[in-house]
């Protein structure tokens, strides 16, 4: 089997699987990172996002081949509960969720939209979360968390 | 509010009497929580009356906590921790909470129907209000303390509030809870709760939020292997030829490849291997490789409510009898209809068995663990004894979705595998082609009126095929169904009393003289189908609420007055009245037949015709143009679920052009005693939400090989730039009312604003669900 080098959450990586596997099997199943989630393996729900080189990405339609030297972010990588991200924080703090399962793609989602867009709008902020799926109707709070971690940040950083 | 909003309360009319109706099959009466068995002991309690089923004192300092109940995405199991902390005087942090587990906790039955707290909270509370009361009785007795002086802090007893140096654990050994429930201990009343009734963070949510193996998609297990079912298109269906050839070169995906194994049983046919990736990719061809006799091909029509009303039935009517209308009296009817909708989890099914030592272990997303044992030992032909199952969290469950199916792919493999952990992970395109769907209904109501316009004989017909098809209720597996010697075809009963299912407020709360719901209840459906969130009342309260807002308008009413008029219920009233206050009903840009603005200009029809609308309202009658081109409107719905759970008052405001947008929605809801406000209010929004979706985009496809919408985009659901803003309130909810079950509350009466504000928008009413581009076009070229 060939090897493909990558760095995941700050660490480099070896993978030995095919180069058409997915990223979100490597993920989950090669390095144990089970944050990102399959949903539906079409690139239609936002469950497997991650950042490749900072840009959203479905991982369940990314082959490794693809993503060989690149850096790879995904929840595990965001925050942890002794040190979280502001928008895990954030979504906390707003409970925004129900049963979960499609948070940490949204949370990566939100993320990549910060960083190149600090302060959005309400509206901003729905579009940029079109490619996610909740189901269970948690958007009403997941966008005003969206929103707390934006102003928690900008408010940070003007400190 | 006006004078003119809130005239005085009507008398109450009574309930339907239900007529009697046979028990559903495999349904302990006792296990749904509804009604009481006993005179003394709630049925939860009769059936599981232990007290140590239910509380213990494992360590110093722990106290366990075992609910039946799940985690399905709702909050329960944060909500049961408060419940049981409240009645033992102890920090919510000492709970180790289990759950759903047929070794470890009572059984519930179902964790369904909106019935957790109503039924499972309540019986948890009478028991930790026991348990509390037999360790103060037990201090009194040995160390002689006045009984009335004693109280517990955070699991210490204390004197008059001083310390006694006793608590829960140095007195365990010494308190026997192998006794008996006796239900007689009172609980606290509201005005001492302090953790009940106060919102609390979500004991679930951080878990998930940092990415942990919080779901049962994301268990590992040394030695796992992967499988993924070739599903039988149809119960009946039978393989006439594989080619295996085909199949395993597949696997080899242009090299070495992982190996595979093709399982078969009778027509149960599965590929497993120790390479997700590789039995995904098989599994996504198998599927051509299989050639099936005994598929009849479906007709596109099936997909249509309307198909069922040409469907053999079985019939019953409830409530009033049919009454002649004198001469002259006015009639009126209209007809209202849905597709089949999925569940449309986020997730697709997934459950993980392990056949070892002769004995089974399985983890799954399912609603009840003890049905589904009993169904798996059914169709394993193995001692229930034998098997244990476990609940594990899945995607946001809805209803009976591919959880107990999935978890039963799981055990037929692992049974056929002893020693090896199977994980079976449904497809996407399998979950939406094959996890049971809600059927299809068609809804008429017909009223005849009294001479002030308010209906004095009301009728509702359903159209309906099952909305209860579980394992447990006499509905099968689909792996039963395919191996060897299948089960038959699971009995039709559904009941049409109250709470139904179906016909599931189908009896309008409001007071009129005569009530009777006529039921076809429809055997043969195209597809399996079983309940989601709210079951008929979906379409039952759209169809009622949509039909007095046309009533209303005919009577030259306002649409919050007009039902105050007809509604006698206090609780009701106060709902309908408050979300009126929060939404500032009616809208300045909205003048309402009877503040005078609007002027009612419906024209009444001269007689009803089937299925035709009794009057057109004008596009000035309250809501027409906006700015930039859009018609903008806003309606009101109202339900109490079930006539019998929470009480719910929705107002939407809309716009229209080509599509329907919601663009703001308030809500009202009593549900008595609420346990964690903020998770109550989580539950009403999330409703809401659905609701919309299912209003204005859902709808289940079909082609001649069954479901076609096998994908997010065939089967399009809300996205965040869809969603309104939302305005959520609880009227009352920390009171000495019962807590009331509060998750499927607010569907209906969000379809039905949603209608009641587009028939205002619009000038023209859309009566077929999901109202989209193509029916608001229609709509229009009818104007």
């Amino acid at each position: 089997m060939p090897t493909t080098s990558l760095t995941v959450n700050g660490r480099a990586v070896s993978v030995g699987a095919d180069p058409d596997t997915p990223l979100l099997d490597v993920l989950r199943n090669h390095l144990g990172l089970v944050g990102a989630k399959f949903g539906c393996g079409l690139e239609q729900c936002g469950c497997c996002m991650v950042l490749v080189d900072g840009k959203p990405e479905k991982s369940c339609g990314k082959a490794l081949s693809a993503v060989a030297g690149k850096n790879i972010l995904t929840i595990e990588g965001l925050g942890t509960p002794r040190a979280p991200h502001p928008l895990q924080q954030a979504f906390l703090d707003e409970q925004a969720g129900q049963c979960g399962y499609c948070l940490p793609g949204i949370l990566i989602t939100a993320k990549a939209l910060l960083d190149h867009n600090p302060a959005p709008s309400r509206a901003e902020i729905a579009r940029a979360l079109d490619d996610n799926i909740c189901r269970c109707g948690s958007h009403a709070r997941i966008l005003r968390a969206v929103e707390r971690a934006a102003a928690q940040m900008c408010g940070e950083a003007g400190r | 509010m006006s004078d003119k909003t809130s005239p005085s309360a009507p008398t109450r009319s009574p309930r339907l009497d239900p007529l009697p109706n046979p028990p559903l099959p495999g349904l302990d009466p006792g296990i749904t929580g509804e009604g009481r068995v006993g005179a003394t002991l709630p049925p939860l309690l009769a059936q599981n009356p232990r007290l140590d089923q239910w509380v213990g004192f494992p360590a110093a300092g722990q106290v366990r906590v075992s609910t039946g109940r799940v985690e399905i995405g709702q909050g329960v199991l944060t909500a049961m921790r408060q419940i049981a902390a409240e009645e033992l005087d102890i920090a919510p942090e000492r709970i180790v909470l289990r759950t759903g587990d047929t070794e470890l906790t009572p059984n519930e039955g179902y964790t369904a129907g909106s019935q957790s707290i109503q039924f499972g909270g309540v019986a948890l509370r009478l028991v930790c209000a026991e348990v509390r009361g037999l360790f103060l009785d037990r201090a009194a007795a040995s160390f002689g303390y006045a009984r009335a002086d004693l109280a517990v802090r955070d699991g210490a007893i204390v004197y008059r509030g001083e310390p006694t140096g006793h608590d829960y654990w140095s007195l365990a050994g010494a308190v026997d809870l192998s006794r008996s429930a006796t239900a007689s201990t009172p609980v606290k009343r509201a005005a001492e709760y302090g953790i009940v009734g106060r919102s609390a963070p979500r004991t679930d949510l951080a878990a998930k939020v940092f990415g942990e193996a919080a779901f049962v998609h994301d268990m590992a297990m040394d030695g796992m292997v992967h499988a993924r079912v070739v599903r039988q298109p149809r119960r009946g269906a039978t393989i006439a030829s594989i080619d295996e050839a085909a199949i395993r070169r597949a696997a080899a995906r242009g090299g070495e490849g992982a190996p595979i194994e093709i399982v078969r049983d009778g027509n149960f046919l599965a590929i497993v291997g120790t390479d997700e990736t590789v039995v995904e990719v098989v599994a996504a061809v198998a599927p051509g490789h299989v050639a099936w006799d005994g598929v009849d091909p479906l007709s596109p029509f099936q997909e249509e409510a309307r198909w069922l009303l040409q469907q053999p039935s079985l019939d019953r009517e409830v409530g009033a009898p049919a009454a002649d209308p004198a001469p002259g009296q006015i009639r009126r009817e209209a007809t209202f209809t849905r597709m089949n909708l999925s569940h449309a989890s986020v997730a697709p099914s997934c459950g993980v068995a392990l056949y070892r030592d002769g004995k089974l272990e399985v983890w799954t997303h399912s609603q009840g663990v003890y049905p589904l044992r009993a169904a798996l030992a059914r169709t394993l032909k193995l001692d229930p004894a034998l098997i244990t199952v476990h609940h594990a969290q899945g995607p946001g469950c809805y209803g009976h979705n591919g959880a107990d199916d999935a978890a039963a792919d799981a055990a037929v493999i692992a049974m056929r595998r002893p020693g090896v952990p199977v994980r079976v992970r449904w497809r996407r395109e399998e979950e939406f082609g094959f996890e049971p769907v809600s059927t299809a209904m068609v809804t008429t109501v017909r009223a005849t009126l009294d001479a002030a316009g308010r209906p004095a004989d009301w009728t509702t017909e359903i159209w309906s095929g099952r909305h209860t098809n579980r394992p447990g209720s006499g509905g099968n597996l689909l792996a039963a169904e395919a191996l060897p010697d299948p089960p038959g075809p699971p009995p039709v009963t559904e009941s049409s009393a109250q709470p139904g299912a179906g016909t599931r407020n189908g009896e309008p709360l409001y007071a009129f003289a005569a009530k009777r719901i006529s039921h076809h209840l429809i055997p043969e459906t195209p597809v399996r189908t079983s309940s989601l969130r709210g079951l008929g009342a979906t379409l039952n309260v759209f169809a009622i609420e949509s039909f007095v807002d046309e009533l209303a308008a005919e009577a030259g009413a306002d649409p919050v007055a007009y039902r105050l008029s007809i509604l006698a219920d206090p609780r009701a009233r106060a709902v309908v009245e408050r979300v009126a206050q929060m939404s500032g009903w009616p809208a300045p840009s909205q003048p309402s037949p009877a503040s005078g603005g609007g002027q009612a200009r419906s024209q009444p029809s001269p007689a009803s015709g089937g299925g035709q609308p009794p009057f057109e309202p004008s596009p000035a009658g309250g809501g027409g143009q906006g700015g930039g081109g859009a018609a903008r409107g806003r309606g009101i719905g109202f339900a109490q679920y079930k006539n019998l759970a929470t009480y719910a008052a929705i107002v939407a405001e809309i716009e229209v052009e080509e599509v329907i947008r919601v663009t703001r929605v308030w809500c009202a809801a009593d549900g008595g005693l609420v346990i964690n406000p903020d998770g109550a209010i989580n539950q009403l929004e999330g409703g809401i939400i659905q609701a919309i979706s299912w209003a204005l985009k859902e709808g289940v496809r079909l082609d001649s090989a069954g479901i076609s919408s096998r994908d997010w985009e065939s089967y399009p659901v809300i996205r965040f730039s869809e969603v309104p803003e939302i305005e959520c309130e609880l009227v009352n909810p920390v009171s000495d009312n019962p807590p009331l079950g509060i998750g499927e509350a607010t569907g209906g009466p969000t379809v039905a604003a949603i209608g009641n504000a587009v028939a205002r928008a619009l000038g023209t009413r859309i009566r077929d669900l999901p109202m989209t581009r193509d029916r608001v076009m229609a709509a229009l070229l009818k104007t």
